[in-house]
């Protein structure tokens, strides 16, 4: 009998040089510094930012209104107000429109259709229009209908419009994500295609959606151009009380104060930008965790 | 119960430095079927088309009463197509299409005031690869009741009674309110038929409902569908042949031939007889072929 070491196999050792070669060193090589470039730009932006601001990181920043006169001692309250208002009312408007919209598509919309088709085509496309369009939208359908421009609805409908094709696209991945056996599971049970959306698919894609919103609103957060185009107020030394209120938001508070020569003004723009992005960073830790959380396995 | 073991075919004369393979056909013998059956679903000239292409071409056949009915074939003989038109769930693919007559105690399906919804819950099913919903096993079972609106007096009794009848109860009883995904893959299929059960349908198609299974889970769901013979009418579509020999009374064999005037391939039904005859004395050479194991 033949012992296991009599049997001629190959050696395991490595012949080659596999990603020990030039080409490889090189290409991953390219891969570490674009990877470097980026966090170095995010990087200096944060350093730089902090080193400006952190004197201005004070109770001032956020209980104060802003003043053309005393930078030292201006604060954001008007800003870090209209930013919620306007956040929030954009997520009232923005998520369930979104949501039936996507839910329609993904569950009930034939795709033969042609108006469906038209569809599909153009929502990708809206999804990456600048947003400075849907200010002019906004701005142009306010007109026409007699809204005031500068108020926080007219705000708010901007960016729940800049927002509307990412929440569809995003509600529609996640109820494309719930497996077709749950929902030919809950149909062979005799429930109906709406029972089916209403109790299984949507229930199972909410922490999708709710992931895609958040994202979709914290780019809201951060958009100016559209609020700017809608005639934004600059200098706002008052609580926003309503959505007929005039607003400003915390990216248009940064713009007017970065315009300003003055050092202190410099300061409290860096501060405004360390709690900007300290509110972008929460959101998406609070994405982030929703989807590892409640994401289902299938 | 005794049981009795047929062979394929008693003498092989091709065959002779091959055995042909013995198919166990374990029935319960006090049980005698007329040599046609009382059909509660008839299929007459049935077609079933995606789109352009048809997979099915004119299947006639009825389905039992209180009978096991198996429909077997090579794959890619439409018999999962032809399965998923008697609820129509075809319906749910856009391009599918059925022509023909489908009827349930002589009434159509496919008619012009037929509500699916009905029919589906009249016509259960359960699917190749077990799949409860995300929710508690109580929350499975009872979700049929609940969607189509049953008058139940007690909810934890119907609940109770679905399990036992697919033979869970014991195993589950105690931890109602878990997830159904957390149980083994043969106990996620009981609950499925349990879930099935609960909505109380008339017929159960299963279409393949073991292939997921292990040996051992696949002999549990097999001793189920005997059980439940006696209440329900089932329809089952394997690939496993000893099981179509082990639990139906009457067996469907279907091939795929190319089509008239087409590249395509379509399902075509070969033979349709008691089980015993299918699998002791078939009458087309092609269903010999399959059951004896040479082609499929």
């Amino acid at each position: 009998m033949a012992s296991l070491g009599a049997i001629a196999t190959a050696p395991l050792k490595a012949k080659r040089e596999g990603d020990k070669s030039a080409k490889s060193i090189v290409f991953m090589g390219v891969l570490w510094f674009t990877i470097f470039f980026s966090v170095l730009c995010l990087g200096t932006l944060l350093v730089n930012a902090f080193f400006d601001g952190w004197t201005r990181l004070d109770g001032n920043l956020i209980t104060r209104y802003s003043s053309t006169v005393l930078p030292e001692t201006a604060g954001a309250r008007a800003a870090i107000l209209g930013s919620a208002l306007v956040i929030v009312m954009t997520a009232v408007l923005a998520i369930p429109l979104g949501v039936a919209a996507g839910v329609y598509l993904e569950e009930f919309a034939d795709p033969r259709r042609w108006y469906n088709k038209i569809i599909e085509v153009n929502l990708t496309n809206l999804a990456a229009v600048p947003a400075i369009v849907y200010g002019m939208l906004t701005a142009g359908v306010a007109l026409s209908i007699g809204l005031p421009r500068r108020v926080v609805l007219a705000g708010a409908i901007a960016l729940a419009l800049l927002i509307l094709p990412v929440i569809i696209i995003t509600t529609r991945e996640a109820m494309r994500a719930v497996p077709r056996e749950i929902r030919e599971g809950s149909l062979a049970l005799g429930a109906t295609p709406l029972q089916t959306v209403w109790r299984q698919t949507l229930p199972s894609a909410v922490p999708g959606i709710a992931t895609g919103s958040i994202i979709a609103l914290s780019r809201a957060l951060g958009e100016a151009a559209p609020l700017l185009l809608l005639g934004g107020l600059v200098f706002v030394s008052y609580d926003p009380n309503g959505l007929f209120s005039g607003y400003t938001v915390l990216p248009i508070q940064i713009y007017d104060w970065v315009k300003e020569p003055q050092l202190a003004f410099q300061q409290v723009a860096s501060a405004a930008i360390i709690l900007m992005l300290g509110l972008l960073l929460l959101m998406n830790a609070v994405a982030i965790v929703i989807r590892n959380r409640y994401q289902k396995r299938w | 119960m005794t049981s009795h073991t047929y062979s394929t075919r008693a003498d092989s004369a091709e065959d002779d430095h091959e055995a042909a393979p013995r198919v166990e056909v374990n029935r319960d013998t006090r049980r005698s079927l007329p040599p046609d059956p009382k059909p509660i679903m008839e299929c007459d000239g049935v077609d079933v088309y995606y789109g352009d292409f048809r997979a099915v071409t004119d299947v006639s056949l009825g389905f039992g009463h209180n009978e096991i009915t198996a429909l077997i074939g090579p794959s890619g003989c439409g018999k999962s197509t032809l399965l998923r038109s008697l609820n129509r769930m075809n319906d749910l693919i856009v391009s599918a299409r059925v022509e023909g007559s489908v009827t349930f105690h002589g009434q159509s399906i496919y008619g012009k005031d037929v509500d699916p919804i009905e029919v589906r819950r009249r016509i259960g099913m359960v699917f190749q690869k077990p799949n409860p919903f995300p929710k508690s096993i109580y929350d499975n079972v009872a979700y049929g009741p609940r969607v189509t609106g049953m008058k139940v007096s007690s909810m934890d009794d119907l609940v109770e009674e679905a399990l036992t009848k697919s033979a869970l109860w014991d195993e589950v009883k105690d931890k109602l309110k878990d997830s159904g995904l957390g149980l083994s893959g043969g106990q996620q299929q009981r609950l499925c038929i349990a879930r099935t059960i609960a909505i109380r349908p008339e017929v159960i198609l299963m279409d393949e409902p073991c292939s997921a299974l292990d040996p051992i889970a696949t002999s549990r769901i097999e001793d189920l569908m005997i059980e439940l013979r006696d209440e329900y009418s089932i329809i089952i579509v394997t690939h496993n042949m000893q099981q179509a020999a082990r639990v139906a009374d009457r067996t469907a064999f279907f091939t795929a031939l190319a089509a008239e005037g087409s590249g395509d391939r379509t399902g075509l039904l070969v033979e349709y007889d008691l089980t015993t005859k299918i699998f002791s004395a078939p009458a087309d050479e092609r269903t010999e072929n399959y059951i004896s194991g040479r082609f499929g």
